[in-house]
C-alpha cells in the first residue's frame, strides 16, 4: 500500500531549484533512508513532503489512509530551542496538537498517550526536566516521543543522529528500527550511508540515482 | 506611612489606578515570553512608537477618546510588521525601525505643528513616559481596560496550548496541521492591544519594559513553560502594585518608577539563578 509517491518532483526556494527529477513511493512498513551531501536539499525535500513549502513543480501524492495529521515529524536540531524553557513534558504533549481539533486543551487521553510514549523512549525520569538541559541524545528521544504522539503510521527523520556521540547514536538507530519493527514507516534523511546501509531497507541518493 | 496609605486608598482615582495597574501588568506579562523567544520583542518596541504616532494624531483631532483611533492603528500596524517582517526585500528589523522611528518623529512634528496645547513638552513627555493620567482615569475609561485585559486573558488561556507549540516550534506545529499564521496573527494584535493598554500606564517609551523584564526575570530561575509564564505574571503584578504604591507615596513618577521595581526584581532573579544554577551544576 503506498503511503506517499513522489512524481517528477523539482524543488527550491523562489527561482533557484535545489533539487529536480525525484521519483520514488513510500510503501507501508518501509524503511526509507534519503541520503544527500549536506546542502543538497534533503531537508527542502523533508519540508516539501510535509507541505510546509510548496514544491516548483512536479507531484506529491497521498495515499488516502494518510491524513495531515498522521505524520510524526523530527526536525533536523536548530539553535533556536536553546535556552527555551520547557519541561519534556510539556514538549511530548505538544505533539498531540493535531489531535485537539477545535478543543483548547489536552484530554486525559492525550496525556496517557503523551506518558506512554515517554516510556516508550525511556525519558520518563526526565519528564519535569529542562529540555535545554538534557544531553543531545536525550533531546532527540524528546523529540522522538513528540512525534510518535502526533502518529502511528508515518516518521518523518531529518537527521536523527546529527551531533549524537557513537553510543548515542547507535541507541538513537536501535530505536528507530524497533519503532520500524512495531510497524511505523520511517523515512529518514542521513548524509552517512555506511552506517544507514545496516537497517534501511531503501535507499535513494539526493543528487545521484536511486539505489 | 500606613495611615498616609489607608487614607490614599479610600479615594475611587487610587482604587482605579491600582485595579488597571494591576490588570495592565498581568496582561503584558503573558505574552513576555513568547515575544522574547520568537524575537518579537523588537515588534513590540515598534509598535509602540507607532501607538505614539497615533496618539499624536488623536490628540491633533481633540478626539474625546482616543483609543478609537490608537487600538485600529496600532493593531493595523501589528498585523503589517507580522507579514513584512517574514518576506520582505528590507529586512524586517530595519522596516521595523523605520516605522518605529519614522512614527515617532512625524508623531512629534504633528503635535508640534498643531497643538493648542500651551504645554506642549509636558504633553510629549507624559505619552512617552507615561502620565499622571493612570490618576485621573473615569469609571468609563477602567471599565474598557478590565474588558480588554479580561479578553486578553480568556483568549491566552484558551490558546495557551498552541501558542506554545507554535512558539517552541513553528514547522511542527505547521505539520501537525496547527494554523500557525493564524496563530501569529492573534499574538500580534493580542501585542497591539495591550501595548495600547500600557501606554496609560506606563507610557510608550517604557511599554518593552513592561512586556519583556518578567518573562526575563522568570526565566532566570524557572525552567518550564508553564512556571515561567505564572510566574512572569505574579512578578510583573508586584512590581506593578510596589511602583504604584511608591509612586503615590512618594510623588514620583508612575511609569519610570514600575519600571525601576521591574529592572530591581530581575536584578534579583538574575542572583538567584546564578546561585541555583552554581549549586546545581
Ligand atoms: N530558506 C532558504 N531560502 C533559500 N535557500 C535555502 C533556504 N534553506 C536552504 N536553502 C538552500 O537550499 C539548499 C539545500 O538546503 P538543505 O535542504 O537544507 O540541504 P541539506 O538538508 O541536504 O543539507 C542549500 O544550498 C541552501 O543554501
Ligand atoms: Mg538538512
Amino acid at each position: 500500500m503506498a503511503l506517499i509517491t513522489v512524481k517528477d518532483l523539482s524543488l527550491g526556494y523562489e527561482k533557484t531549484v535545489v533539487a529536480s527529477g525525484i521519483n520514488f513511493t513510500v510503501k507501508e512498513g518501509d524503511y526509507f533512508c534519503i541520503v544527500g551531501e549536506n546542502g543538497s536539499g534533503k531537508t527542502t525535500l523533508m519540508k516539501t513532503l510535509l507541505g510546509l513549502k510548496a514544491p516548483i513543480s512536479g507531484q506529491i501524492i497521498r495515499g488516502d489512509v494518510l491524513e495531515r495529521n498522521e505524520i510524526g515529524y523530527l526536525p533536523q536540531q536548530t539553535e533556536v530551542q536553546k535556552d527555551f524553557p520547557a519541561s519534556v513534558k510539556e514538549i511530548v504533549l505538544s505533539g498531540c496538537q493535531g489531535r485537539c481539533g477545535r478543543r483548547p486543551f489536552y484530554s486525559k487521553a492525550e496525556k496517557a498517550l503523551a506518558a506512554q510514549q515517554m516510556e516508550r523512549m525511556g525519558i520518563t525520569p526526565l519528564a519535569s526536566r529542562c529540555y535545554s538541559e538534557l544531553s543531545g541524545g536525550q533531546q532527540q528521544r524528546v523529540l522522538l516521543a513528540r512525534a510518535l504522539c502526533a502518529t502511528r503510521k508515518v516518521l518523518l527523520l531529518d537527521e536523527p543522529v546529527s551531533g549524537l556521540d557513537p553510543e548515542a547514536t547507535e541507541h538513537m538507530y536501535e530505536l528507530i528500527k524497533q519503532l520500524n519493527d512495531e510497524g511505523v514507516t520511517i523515512i529518514m534523511i542521513s548524509h552517512d550511508i555506511t552506517s544507514v546501509k545496516k537497517y534501511a531497507s531503501r535507499i535513494m541518493i539526493l543528487g545521484g540515482d536511486a539505489a | 506611612m500606613i495611615d498616609k496609605l489607608t487614607l490614599y486608598l479610600q479615594f475611587p482615582f487610587v482604587q482605579y489606578a491600582l485595579i488597571v495597574g494591576v490588570l495592565i501588568a498581568l496582561c503584558s506579562s503573558l505574552l513576555g515570553v513568547t515575544l522574547v523567544l520568537k524575537r518579537f520583542s523588537f515588534i513590540g518596541d515598534g509598535l509602540s512608537h507607532v501607538a505614539f504616532g497615533a496618539m499624536s494624531i488623536a490628540a491633533v483631532l481633540e478626539l474625546s477618546n482616543n483609543m478609537l483611533i490608537v487600538l485600529p492603528v496600532t493593531v493595523l500596524s501589528a498585523v503589517l510588521l507580522l507579514r513584512t517582517g517574514k518576506n520582505a526585500k528590507i529586512k524586517g528589523d530595519a522596516m521595523i525601525a523605520m516605522i518605529s522611528v519614522g512614527a515617532l518623529a512625524f508623531g512629534y512634528l504633528l503635535m508640534n505643528i498643531f497643538s493648542t496645547s500651551s504645554n506642549l513638552t509636558g504633553d510629549v513627555c507624559s505619552t512617552l513616559f507615561g502620565s499622571t493620567s493612570i490618576l485621573t482615569l473615569t469609571q468609563a475609561e477602567v471599565w474598557v481596560c478590565i474588558a480588554l485585559s479580561v479578553a486578553v486573558v480568556v483568549i491566552f488561556v484558551l490558546f495557551y496550548n498552541r501558542i506554545f507549540a507554535v512558539t517552541f516550534d513553528e514547522d511542527f506545529a505547521r505539520a501537525a496541521g496547527t494554523r500557525v499564521d493564524l496563530y501569529n496573527l492573534l499574538i500580534a494584535v493580542v501585542i497591539a492591544v495591550i501595548i495600547v493598554l500600557a501606554m496609560n500606564l506606563v507610557g510608550s517609551l517604557l511599554i518593552s519594559a513592561l512586556v519583556i523584564f518578567p518573562a526575563l526575570s522568570a526565566m532566570r530561575i524557572f525552567k518550564s513553560f508553564r512556571s515561567v509564564t505564572v510566574f512572569s505574571a505574579c512578578a510583573s503584578v508586584l512590581c506593578a502594585l510596589t511602583g504604584l504604591l511608591v509612586s503615590i507615596l512618594a510623588g514620583t513618577p508612575v511609569g519610570s518608577t514600575i519600571v525601576a521595581a521591574d529592572v530591581v526584581f530581575f536584578g534579583l532573579c538574575w542572583m538567584i539563578g546564578k546561585v541555583k544554577g552554581g549549586v546545581r551544576v
